[in-house]
């Protein structure tokens, strides 16, 4: 075990592991946080905590990540290269790993110029590979980026982004292999909806050996409107919504729109169960954590075993 | 070449309010190929602030000079002799410029009518980008020459994000993705091996994150 994590264990023990995630709120407000969290006990392995994600000012990821373990939830603690130095990131690090996090979420950050603080002085000192690269080396080498040792070593199972639809595709596979040769432990994908390009991205991570190094969880967002998926087709980076998707929505009766996404998100998360190198599924209900017990119901992926 | 932008009028008028006889000091380097702050714009400016100054009922008296460069003491000296029978003077070079003046008349008032943006050059006419980020280690080679420090929104040596699409940058639909063209052009060169080593954090000592920089040659120091 490299971290003892939960997450770790279940991917380890061989079962379809389910990931789950929690906005932390733009303020002081405890109890959003409890309210969000109560919904996913129970329902997930491990909770994503984006950290000032879509670049807007909220509460930091680690201190929301300690208010989720007291709701007796396992953190995915996120962090991303944008907004910290390495001083800054390795002292998080250090710190949330004593505090008992044990996953944490490696991203380079969507850009400063998306958010409510556009002005902001952007840091990438180092970028998402590099920062995998650096949990690596403190935690297997217990030392720090600039070669000094470590006075005991976090504890951290290290998670990655990967993005199937991003261009050029051909490049998508190998960007996943320096991840894993940096030593990413698992993967979470940007939501799919474009289920051919995913398994073509799958496969070819099978066939380069990748997904015996590292554990592939395929991002699932249930659609909650066709303005949602409109929105998303057109104003999201990187993301690839076939207008197959938006049709459907559009065939069934209006006020059956959302079920029909949750419709449409477990037939993939059954197919992701029965996909090779898939190890299991990441879902990121935006804004919609109460509706999670549901479809973790319906797409009968409990109960979440415990190892 | 450092390229620049004029400041807005409003902004130079505002600098110089409050004074009657102003040096407006444009400069024949970068400024001037890049159309900013050579003779001809420092003729323009100069006009337009004289007659902006006579409509509102305060005359401006504006005497025009345009020096070889700004960075270099020896044509600097070139206004020695006139420096200080002025209220102001106004530069026109890059943020070198207006700095090396006030170092050499320690008792005059200068101030920039450019704000200096990069290191680039001319895509087409009228249009300059970005290419260099000054930081002081070079690596465009692993790159084919294109490079991803000054390019990338992020700086990534490992790119491109996920938020690359259709050759775009996720910041804006008119900014490139340098690290789509830098993947494209090793596809096309067969050379994509290039790209799997890991690169190493990058040392920013050598960048504006080791303090002020200075650039020393033995063999020309007297």
């Amino acid at each position: 075990m490299k971290s003892g994590s939960n997450l770790e264990k279940i991917l380890r023990a061989g079962h379809f592991a389910f990931t789950g995630e929690l906005g932390p709120p733009r303020g002081t407000n405890v109890a959003v946080v409890r309210e969000k969290a109560k919904h996913l006990v129970g329902m997930v392995d491990a909770v994503n905590i984006t950290d000032n994600q879509t670049a807007m000012v909220r509460m930091s990821s680690w201190a929301a990540s300690l208010i989720a373990i007291e709701e007796g939830l396992e953190p995915n603690y996120q962090m991303v290269c944008r907004d910290r130095n390495r001083l800054a990131m390795q002292a998080d690090i250090l710190g949330a790993s004593a505090l008992g996090i044990r996953n944490m979420l490696c991203l380079s950050g969507d850009h400063q110029q998306f958010g409510d603080h556009p002005q902001a002085k952007g840091v990438f000192d180092i970028d998402s590979t590099q920062l995998i690269g650096m949990v690596k080396k403190m935690r297997d080498e217990s030392k720090f980026l600039g070669g000094a040792d470590i006075d005991e070593p976090p504890k951290i199972f290290i998670g990655g982004a990967a993005n199937p639809f991003a261009e050029p595709h051909e490049w998508r596979v190998h960007r996943l292999a320096k991840k894993v040769r940096a030593g990413v432990d698992f993967v979470q994908t940007q939501c799919i909806y474009n289920m051919e390009r995913m398994r073509q991205w799958v496969k070819e991570s099978v066939d380069m050996g990748l997904t015996e190094k590292v554990y592939i969880l395929a991002g699932v967002t249930p659609m909650k409107s066709v303005g949602m998926a409109r929105y998303m087709q057109l104003k999201v980076p990187g993301m690839d919504v076939p207008n197959a998707i938006i049709k459907r929505l559009q065939g069934v009766d209006k006020k059956k729109v959302a079920d029909e996404g949750i419709k449409i998100a477990c037939e993939q998360i059954e197919e992701f169960k029965e996909m090779k190198g898939v190890a299991g599924v990441h879902l990121m209900p935006i804004e919609w954590e109460h509706k999670v017990p549901e479809i973790a119901e319906r797409a009968k992926v409990l109960p979440r075993p415990v190892v | 070449m450092i390229i620049a932008d004029r400041k807005s009028l409003e902004e130079i008028q505002d600098m110089i309010k409050e004074y009657k006889k102003i040096l407006l000091v444009g400069c024949k380097g970068c400024v001037t190929v890049c159309n900013v702050g050579g003779a001809k714009e420092v003729g323009v400016l100069a006009a337009t602030l004289k007659i902006a100054r006579k409509k509102d009922g305060n005359p401006i008296e504006i005497d025009e000079k345009t020096l070889e460069r700004q960075c270099d003491p020896e044509y600097v000296e070139q206004i020695r002799d006139i420096f200080d029978q002025y209220d102001a003077v106004v530069s026109m070079a890059c943020g070198v410029g207006p700095q090396f003046l006030s170092e050499a008349y320690p008792s005059q008032k200068f101030f920039p009518a450019v704000n200096t943006k990069f290191f680039g050059g001319a895509v087409q006419h009228g249009i300059w980008e970005e290419r260099c980020a000054g930081c002081g280690t070079c690596v465009i080679h692993y790159y084919d020459g294109l490079c991803p420090i000054a390019r990338c929104s992020k700086s990534l040596q490992h790119g491109p994000c996920g938020g690359s699409a259709g050759g775009k940058c996720e910041i804006a639909k008119d900014v490139e993705c340098i690290w789509d063209t830098i993947v494209k052009k090793k596809m096309e060169q067969g050379r994509l091996e290039d790209l799997r080593t890991l690169r190493a954090p990058k040392d920013w000592q050598t960048a504006r994150d080791g303090g002020p920089r200075k650039s020393i040659r033995e063999e020309l120091v007297q």
